[in-house]
C-alpha cells in the first residue's frame, strides 16, 4: 500500500499525457483510417521547439517568472506543430487518399523518419534539459507526494479534454468532423468541405500533441530527438485500448495505459520474483496493444464492425 | 429428386437488427432455386451465413448431410458450395486465366516442396489445372480474354469470369448473388442459356435475383424473404400470386 | 518472366547458355574487380549487401507476395544471429559446425514466425504493422536485458568471438591460397553468400509461379474472395510469414558468423524499416526490383560517405555527418517513392498498372 498511491498519482499524470496524444491518433484514424505514424514525432517537435524558446528566454531574461516563459514556449510550439500537421497532411497524405492501403502507411513511416532526423540535425543527439524555471513545490497526500508540475499537467489535460468534447459535440466543425468520420462520401454530399475538416483534424491533433510534448519534457525535465517514437507508440496503444476512432476511448485508454505502466513498473519486481526489473516498463504498452488487438480489437469503448460481402 | 441443401431455422442478428429470423428451406439436386425479396430483405446475409462469411446465431445448414453452418469459408467451399458476389469480387490484378486457376486451389494439393522442386506430380497438376481453366473460360464464353487482367474485362464478362472461377472449384451447389445485375437484355439472355446449360450438366443452382422475368422463367422453385423472414415458398406461379409477396414488393395499397 | 533472371528457371536454357555463362563469369570475378577498383572494404560491403538481398527477398514473400505488412522482421534476423552465437562461440562454450546450426537457426526463426503469426495474422493491415513492430521492439528489449538472472544474451554488450564458417580446414575468415591464387576471407564469404542468395532467389521464383504463389496474390488482392474460393487464408498467411522468417533467420546466422560479433543494437526498428524500404523502393513483389533495392540501399550510403570528404575539401569542415544524412534520405525516399513511383523503381508491369489506376 505504501507505493500504491504514489503509483496511482504517477499513473494518472502519465496517463493524461498519453490521452492527449492518443486523441490525435484516434481523430485522424476515425476520419481517414490511417495510423499517423508521424504524430509521435510532432509531439517531439512540440517539446523541442518549446524547449528551445524556453531555454533562450531563461538565458536572455532570467527575471521573467517561470510560468510566463513556459507560456511563451507553448505559444511558439503550438503554431509550429499545427503548421507541421497541416503540411504533412497536404503533402504526404492527401495525394494518397485513394491509393492501396499500404501506401499511406509507408509514407507515414517516411514522414516520421524525416521529422526525427531533422530534429536530430537541428538539435543534435544529446538530451536537452529543461532549465529550472518550473515551480518545484511538492505536497504530501497520505504518504505519497504530488508535485506542482503534476498538478498542473492533470488540470491542463482535463481542461483540454473537456474543451475538445465541447468542440466536437457542440460546434459546427465538431458536427462536420463526426459526420466525416461516419462517412466521408455522404458528408461531402451534405455540403461538408471534407478537405477542410480533415485539415482541421490534423491541426487540432497537432496542437494537442504540442501541449503533450511540452508536458512530457516539463515532467521528465528532458527532451530528446528520439522521444517521439516510444511515446507515439504507447499513445497509439492507448487509443486502440480505448477503441480507435472513439474520443472518450482515447481518453480512457490513455489513463488506463498510464496506470498499467505505472503499477506494472512498480510491482513487476514483486510479481516475477525479481526475474524482471522495471526497465521492462516499456514492454507493457506493447503487450497491452497486442492483447487488445488479439482478444478485443474494437477496444473497450469501440463498436464492432462487421465487413459486409 | 433428392435434397442437396437443407437450411433449418437459421437466425442471425447484428446488434439490435434481426437480419434473419428462423429461415428454413431446402434445395433439391439439379434444380434452380430462386431467392427473391425486396432490398434489405436479408438475401445476401443468408448467402453469407451459408458460405461461412457470417456466423449464425442458431439453426443448421446441411449440404449432402454434412453440417456447414459456422465453418470457415474455405471448408464450405471444399464441401461443395461455391458462390459469386453481388459486387463482383475478382482478383483484379490477375488475368482471367489466373483467376480461374485460383479456383482450382481447393481441388489441388501441391505445396512448397512440389513448387520449388517441380516434382512430376506438381507439373502434372499444373498442366491439368491449366487445361481445365481454359476449358472453363470457353464454357462461359470468355476464352478470348484468358490473358487479360480481370479488371480490364467488360462488365458482363467479369460476371462470367466469376462464374468460371466458382465452377473451377467443382461445386455441387453454385450460389449466385444477382448474376444479372447491370446486364443488358442480350447479356441476360446469354446468362440464362448458360445457367440452363449448367443445370443440364448436373449442377444445382441457388440464385438471388431482382430481374423478375429472369427468375420466373428460370427457377424451378422460389423462396421470398422480407425483413429477414421467409414469407412464401413454392413454384414461380404460386409465389407470384401470393398476396404477402405482392404486398412486400408493392405495398399494401397494391392489393 | 524477368528477362535475364529467368535464365535461372527457363526450359529454354539451351539457347541461353551464352548469357548464363557470361553472367556466372561476371559474378565469379566481381569480388576481384571490386577489390582492385575500390578496395577490400567494398568487397566486405558487397558481402553485407548480399545478406540484405537475402533479407529483402525474405520480407518480399511476406509483404510483396502475401501483402502482410511486417514491421518487426528484424526479430527473425536477430533470432537467427543469436542462435548461431549461442552455438558457436565462447558464450556457452559450444562450437558446433555451421552446416548444423545455420539450418537450425533458420528453422527456429521459422517456428517463431508461426508462433507470432498464429494470433496476429488475422488482424487488418495497419494493425498487423503495429503489432509486428511491437514484437520487434519487445524482442530487442528482451535481448538487451536478458543478462540477469541468467546470462542468455549478455545484454547490451552482445556476444563476440563468434566462430566464422569453417569448411573442413578452411575458415572463411582466413585467406585461402589455391593454385597460386589467394582468396581473402571476404572473397570466400562472397561465394558462400552468393550461392545461398541464388538458392533463395530460385525458391522465391518457383514459389511465385506456383499454386501457392497464386494463392498469396489472391489473398493480397481480396482476402474474402480468396477464402470464398477455397483458400485456407490463415494457413497460407502463416506459410508466407514462416518462409520469410526462415530466410531472415538464415541471414541472421550468416551475419553472426560473418561479423564475429552481435549485439541488440544491430537489430532495431530502423533495420526493419530499412529492409522494408528496400522492397518498396525497388519494386514490391518483383524479384529483380527487390534485389536492386537491397543493393542500392546497402551500397549507396557508402557512397554518401564521400560527401563527408567533399564537404571537408569544399567547406573546410563537415556540416552534416553523412551517417546522419543516411536515415533522413531514407525517409525522403520512402515518401517520394510513394508519391511519385509507388510501384517502385523496377516494378513488375502489373504493379505499375495497379498504382496508376488508383491515382485516377
Amino acid at each position: 500500500m505504501d507505493i500504491f498511491l504514489q503509483q496511482l498519482i504517477n499513473g494518472l499524470v502519465l496517463g493524461s499525457v498519453y490521452a492527449l496524444v492518443a486523441l490525435g491518433y484516434t481523430m485522424v484514424y476515425g476520419i481517414l483510417e490511417l495510423i499517423n505514424f508521424a504524430h509521435g514525432e510532432i509531439t517531439m517537435m512540440g517539446a523541442m521547439v518549446a524547449l528551445a524558446v524556453v531555454g533562450a528566454l531563461a538565458l536572455a531574461a532570467p527575471g521573467l517568472p517561470g510560468g510566463v516563459i513556459l507560456l511563451a514556449g507553448l505559444a511558439v510550439a503550438i503554431p509550429v506543430c499545427m503548421t507541421l500537421g497541416l503540411l504533412i497532411e497536404r503533402v504526404a497524405y492527401r495525394p494518397l487518399r485513394n491509393a492501396p492501403r499500404l501506401a499511406p502507411l509507408i509514407t507515414a513511416i517516411g514522414v516520421s523518419i524525416i521529422l526525427q532526423n531533422i530534429a536530430m540535425l537541428i538539435w543534435g543527439k544529446q538530451y536537452i534539459s529543461f532549465p529550472p524555471i518550473l515551480p518545484q513545490g511538492r505536497h504530501d497526500i497520505l504518504g505519497a507526494t504530488i508535485s506542482d508540475t503534476q498538478i498542473a499537467i492533470l488540470l491542463l489535460a482535463v481542461l483540454i479534454m473537456l474543451t475538445l468534447i465541447l468542440v466536437v459535440q457542440k460546434t459546427r466543425l465538431g458536427r462536420a468532423m463526426r459526420a466525416t468520420a461516419q462517412s466521408r462520401q455522404v458528408a461531402s454530399l451534405m455540403g461538408v468541405d471534407v478537405n477542410r475538416v480533415i485539415a482541421s483534424t490534423f491541426v487540432i491533433g497537432s496542437a494537442l500533441a504540442a501541449i503533450a510534448g511540452v508536458m512530457v519534457s516539463a515532467y521528465y525535465g528532458l527532451a530528446h530527438y528520439y522521444m517521439g517514437f516510444l511515446l507515439g507508440l504507447k499513445a497509439f496503444s492507448a487509443a486502440v485500448l480505448g477503441g480507435i476512432g472513439n474520443l472518450a476511448g482515447a481518453m480512457l485508454g490513455g489513463l488506463l495505459l498510464g496506470l498499467i505502466e505505472s503499477f506494472g513498473a512498480g510491482y513487476i519486481g514483486d510479481l516475477t520474483g525479481g526475474f524482471l526489473g522495471s526497465h521492462y516498463q516499456d514492454v507493457f504498452a506493447f503487450f497491452v496493444l497486442i492483447a487488445v488487438l488479439v482478444f478485443r480489437p474494437s477496444g473497450l469503448l469501440g463498436v464492432r464492425v462487421v465487413e459486409r460481402a | 429428386m433428392s435434397t442437396l441443401l437443407t437450411v433449418s431455422r437459421v437466425s442471425k442478428a447484428f446488434g439490435g437488427l434481426q437480419a434473419l429470423s428462423d429461415i428454413s428451406l431446402s434445395v433439391n439436386t439439379s434444380e434452380i432455386f430462386g431467392l427473391i425479396g425486396p432490398n434489405g430483405a436479408g438475401k445476401t446475409t443468408l448467402f453469407n451465413a451459408l458460405t461461412g462469411l457470417y456466423s449464425t446465431d442458431s439453426g443448421e445448414v446441411l449440404l449432402h448431410d454434412k453440417r456447414l453452418d459456422n465453418r470457415p469459408p474455405h471448408q464450405v467451399l471444399k464441401a461443395g458450395l461455391a458462390r459469386t458476389f453481388q459486387n463482383i469480387r475478382l482478383f483484379a490484378e490477375m488475368t482471367a486465366l489466373e483467376n480461374v486457376l485460383v479456383g482450382r486451389h481447393a481441388r489441388t494439393s501441391s505445396g512448397v516442396i512440389g513448387a520449388v522442386l517441380r516434382l512430376p506430380a506438381t507439373r502434372r497438376e499444373e498442366a491439368d489445372s491449366r487445361e481445365r481453366a481454359h476449358a472453363l473460360l470457353s464454357r462461359v464464353g470468355i476464352a478470348q480474354h484468358a490473358n487479360r487482367l480481370a479488371k480490364n474485362l467488360p462488365y458482363g464478362d467479369q460476371r462470367r469470369l466469376e462464374i468460371a472461377r466458382a465452377l473451377a472449384t467443382e461445386p455441387s451447389l453454385l450460389a449466385l448473388d444477382e448474376p444479372a445485375a447491370g446486364m443488358n437484355p442480350a447479356e441476360r439472355s446469354a446468362l440464362r442459356e448458360l445457367l440452363l446449360q449448367l443445370q443440364a450438366d448436373g449442377l444445382t443452382l441457388l440464385l438471388i435475383e431482382h430481374d423478375v422475368k429472369l427468375v420466373m422463367g428460370l427457377c424451378t422453385r422460389l423462396a421470398v424473404l422480407d425483413y429477414g423472414v421467409k414469407i412464401a415458398e413454392g413454384t414461380p406461379d404460386v409465389v407470384s400470386r401470393d398476396p404477402k409477396v405482392i404486398a412486400a414488393y408493392l405495398g399494401d395499397e397494391a392489393l | 518472366m524477368y528477362g535475364w533472371l529467368s535464365v535461372l528457371d527457363s526450359s529454354l536454357l539451351r539457347s541461353r547458355w551464352f548469357s548464363f555463362g557470361l553472367l556466372a563469369l561476371g559474378l565469379a570475378l566481381l569480388p576481384f574487380l571490386i577489390d582492385a577498383g575500390l578496395g577490400r572494404s567494398w568487397v566486405r560491403l558487397l558481402d553485407l549487401a548480399l545478406l540484405y538481398v537475402m533479407l529483402a527477398l525474405g520480407l518480399n514473400i511476406v509483404v510483396g507476395y502475401a501483402g502482410l505488412l511486417d514491421l518487426g522482421y528484424v526479430a527473425f534476423y536477430a533470432l537467427g544471429a543469436y542462435v548461431y552465437a549461442w552455438l558457436a562461440s565462447p558464450h556457452f562454450g559450444l562450437h558446433l559446425p555451421f552446416w548444423a546450426i545455420l539450418p537450425l537457426g533458420a528453422a527456429l526463426a521459422g517456428m517463431f514466425g508461426v508462433l507470432l503469426g498464429a494470433p496476429t495474422l488475422r488482424l487488418r493491415g495497419d494493425y498487423l504493422a503495429i503489432v509486428t513492430l511491437g514484437f520487434g521492439e519487445i524482442i530487442r528489449i528482451f535481448m538487451n536485458n536478458l543478462n540477469a538472472p541468467f546470462n542468455l544474451t549478455n545484454g547490451p554488450q552482445g556476444i563476440n568471438l563468434i566462430d566464422p564458417v569453417r569448411l573442413g580446414s578452411t575458415s572463411l575468415s582466413q585467406p585461402l591460397t589455391v593454385f597460386g591464387y589467394t582468396f581473402s576471407g571476404v572473397h570466400l564469404t562472397y561465394y558462400l553468400f552468393l550461392v545461398l542468395v541464388m538458392a533463395v532467389i530460385f525458391i522465391s521464383m518457383r514459389l511465385e509461379n506456383s499454386r501457392i504463389g497464386r494463392a498469396w496474390v489472391a489473398i493480397r488482392e481480396d482476402e474474402i474472395a480468396a477464402a470464398a474460393t477455397g483458400i485456407n487464408t490463415r494457413n497460407l498467411k502463416l506459410l508466407a510469414f514462416a518462409m520469410g522468417a526462415t530466410f531472415g533467420g538464415l541471414a541472421g546466422g550468416l551475419f553472426a558468423s560473418f561479423q564475429g560479433f552481435i549485439s541488440p543494437e544491430s537489430f532495431n526498428l530502423m533495420e526493419s524499416i530499412m529492409i522494408l524500404c528496400m522492397i518498396v523502393l525497388g519494386g514490391m513483389g518483383h524479384i529483380p526490383g527487390v534485389i536492386f533495392g537491397a543493393l542500392l540501399l546497402t551500397l549507396l550510403p557508402e557512397a554518401l560517405r564521400y560527401t563527408g570528404e567533399w564537404q571537408r575539401s569544399a567547406f573546410g569542415q563537415i556540416y552534416i555527418d553523412p551517417a546522419d544524412l543516411r536515415m533522413l534520405l531514407f525517409g525522403v525516399a520512402l515518401v517520394a517513392v510513394m508519391l511519385y513511383r509507388p510501384a517502385g523503381l523496377i516494378p513488375s508491369a502489373r504493379r505499375r498498372q495497379e498504382f496508376a489506376d488508383a491515382k485516377q
